[in-house]
């Protein structure tokens, strides 16, 4: 992470807040998680960022691969209901403790969709 | 069934469904004037000689059988090209870059090389990018074209940024450590011209539009309440 220059920071990517996994009242869904993306706010937005990919993006105190950070990548599948909320699918399910603000490790965000990827811009 | 020479032909016997045509064979026959090649061989349809087939050499029958039988790979018919180029992106194009060392910098597109890879160039004077590959999908093209036709791009190929390849060294070990490391690092100055004498012919058709060197020093970047799927580029 540590880059020799201090640069302008670039931010190439958009924000989401993690609300949980896919549910009924009872029963949950590990498997697809659902995203609130900032500044999406109905099923027709969605569309541009269908198929994104998204990295959840945490603090770890053991160095790996020379980063404190780890990321878990996914992608955003489809929209969820009418107000611009997205499912999306994650290489391994993402853990509870991202859905709560509380916790010291976790890292505001995670939802970074890049750009790029299949849409033609 | 009908050869595409000149002019795209129409087809003779269009399909009513998939594996049906909309004409019988006998129907065919007379479309495709059939009796009229018939009629000008003199009643019979005209047939070439054979030709004189080699003598083939008697097969031997071979002398060693392999113990199992080894299976053949299947033909694979397919053939590399690069990749399509989205219709956004053109030479001249401006694309801004999002990922790797040069995120956010906007540059210049010169062309599309045969591994699918984008050429492009800072130009370095301006943002510091040299000339580089960059893959398609990391790119966002805008609208803004900058005029290249003063340049000339014929000389980079993919060749020309592959690794050097290092000849292969004894392992003398008091050597081995010095001279890997003195080769490594400098760049050519070969390349180091042809980027200074790309970049010369290009800046000039730059710095004849207002704001583009500019426009093209700054990083793209986004911001609070910008909505990425709302901007236009």
């Amino acid at each position: 992470m540590v880059k020799g220059r201090q640069g302008e920071r670039v931010r190439l990517y958009t924000r989401g807040t993690i609300l949980g996994y896919k549910r009924s009242k009872s029963n949950q869904y590990p498997n697809t998680s659902l995203i609130q993306i900032e500044g999406v706010n109905t099923k027709e937005e969605v569309g541009w960022y269908q198929g994104k990919r998204m990295a959840y993006i945490y603090k770890a105190k053991v160095k790996r691969n020379g980063s404190h950070y780890r990321c878990i990548w996914g992608k955003v599948t489809r929209p969820h209901g009418n107000t611009g909320i997205v499912r999306a699918k994650f290489k391994s399910n993402l853990p509870p403790k991202s859905m709560v603000k509380i916790h010291p490790d976790m890292d505001l965000l995670a939802a970074f969709c890049v750009f790029s990827g299949v849409k033609s811009v | 069934m009908a050869p595409k020479d000149r002019k795209p032909h129409v087809c003779r016997n269009p399909d009513l469904i998939r594996g049906v045509g909309k004409y019988s064979r006998s129907k065919m026959y007379h479309k495709r004037g059939l009796w009229a090649i018939k009629a000008k061989n003199g009643g019979a349809f005209p047939k070439h000689e054979k030709k004189a087939a080699a003598a083939a050499l008697p097969e031997k029958p071979p002398k060693f059988y392999p113990a199992d039988d080894v299976k053949k790979p299947l033909v694979n018919k397919r053939k590399a090209r690069p990749t399509k180029l989205r219709a956004s992106i053109t030479p001249g194009t401006v694309l801004i870059i999002l990922a790797g060392r040069f995120k956010g910098k906007r540059v210049v597109f010169l062309k599309q090389l045969t591994s699918g890879l984008l050429l492009v160039t800072g130009p370095f004077k301006i943002n510091g990018v040299p000339l580089r590959r960059v893959n398609q999908s990391y790119v966002i093209a805008t609208s803004t074209k900058a005029d290249i036709t003063a340049v000339n791009v014929e000389k980079f190929d993919d060749k020309y940024f592959g690794k050097k390849v290092e000849k292969k060294k004894k392992k003398g070990e008091g050597e081995f450590f010095e001279a890997e490391k003195e080769e490594k690092n400098t760049l050519p100055q070969e390349k180091k011209d042809d980027q200074k004498t790309l970049d010369a012919a290009l800046i000039t058709s730059i710095e004849a539009v207002p704001d583009l060197k500019s426009y093209l020093g700054a990083r793209f970047s986004l911001k609070a309440g910008m909505k990425p799927h709302e901007l236009v580029f």
